[in-house]
């Protein structure tokens, strides 16, 4: 697109990281952690419209699937779960904020100029990967890390059901 | 800018820093979890980027990031467990209210 010397690439590119930047610093700043949750999931469709853009279409879907759909609403329905009349969370941050904000933006930094300064030895255009490579990757290379996964998340629901198990006979 | 690789890695290293900065700052415990969240993203994302860019982890980096996305579903599964059950016991969502320790 003639734009000022940006391609449509870089359109996308610079909309999705504006769109991830604003929505993560409202994830971390905003007061009302139900608008949190939903600024969480606009940060994660954009990273979704992210891996779009990088040439993975099947890791955009299943952050789609995963994060936006699974994950979010969890955090939803456990936001409702502890939000009480009682301890209205008028202070939204602890008092250590402005350490870990300096501790923070020093971190930012470091990683830009680490970023900048070594040579990945990247080529100049980006690599598509195609789903049938990335499905026969996953099922004939790198299927035992696929089974351990699964195992992981049986383990992860088991403990989850177990840990959220209201006790009926201890003397909670 | 959307052709090279710093720019993605910069952008993640943005996210990263955001999600430090909500988990060490925020109080709310759900919070903090989100936080992880955003962290692991970054993550992701980086790991995405590395991907597309760099020719010998080209398929290897889905592969990887799909496994990362697994892991973040089964620690936001325990952890958002975790704060319940100890939303049960304290009341309170808010973890410098968690001081039994220190009394």
């Amino acid at each position: 697109m003639p734009f000022i010397g940006l391609g449509w690439d870089d359109v996308l590119f610079l909309l999705f990281a504006t769109i991830m930047i604003v929505a993560s610093l409202a994830v971390v700043t905003m007061r009302d952690i139900i608008r949190c949750g939903l600024a969480l999931m606009v940060a994660l469709g954009a990273v979704a419209g992210m891996f779009v853009l990088l040439g993975a279409p099947l890791v955009a879907a299943a952050e789609v699937l995963v994060y936006i759909g699974g994950i979010t609403v969890l955090i939803l329905f456990a936001i409702m779960l502890t939000q009480s009349k009682a301890a209205p969370a008028r202070l939204v941050f602890q008092t250590q904020a402005v350490p870990a904000a300096i501790a923070a933006i020093v971190l930012a930094i470091l990683i830009a100029i680490t970023v900048t300064a070594t040579d990945w030895g990247a080529v100049t255009s980006r690599l598509e990967t195609a789903t049938d490579a990335l499905a026969r990757l996953l099922f004939r290379d790198y299927v035992l890390p696929f089974e351990i996964v699964s195992v992981l998340l049986l383990a992860a629901v088991i403990g989850g059901v177990f840990l959220a198990k209201r006790e009926e006979d201890g003397p909670s | 800018m959307s052709n090279s690789l710093d720019a993605y890695l910069v952008l993640a290293g943005i996210i990263f820093a955001i999600g430090t900065f909500g988990f060490l700052a925020r109080r709310n415990a759900i919070s903090m979890l989100m936080s992880i969240e955003l962290m692991l993203n970054a993550v992701n994302l980086a790991i995405v980027a590395f991907g597309s860019f760099v020719k010998s982890l080209q398929g290897a980096s889905s592969v990887i990031a799909l496994v990362v996305m697994a892991i973040a579903a089964a620690e936001a599964t325990v952890g958002l467990a975790i704060v319940i059950a100890i939303y049960r016991n304290r009341r309170t969502p808010l973890v410098d209210e968690y001081d039994t320790l220190r009394q």
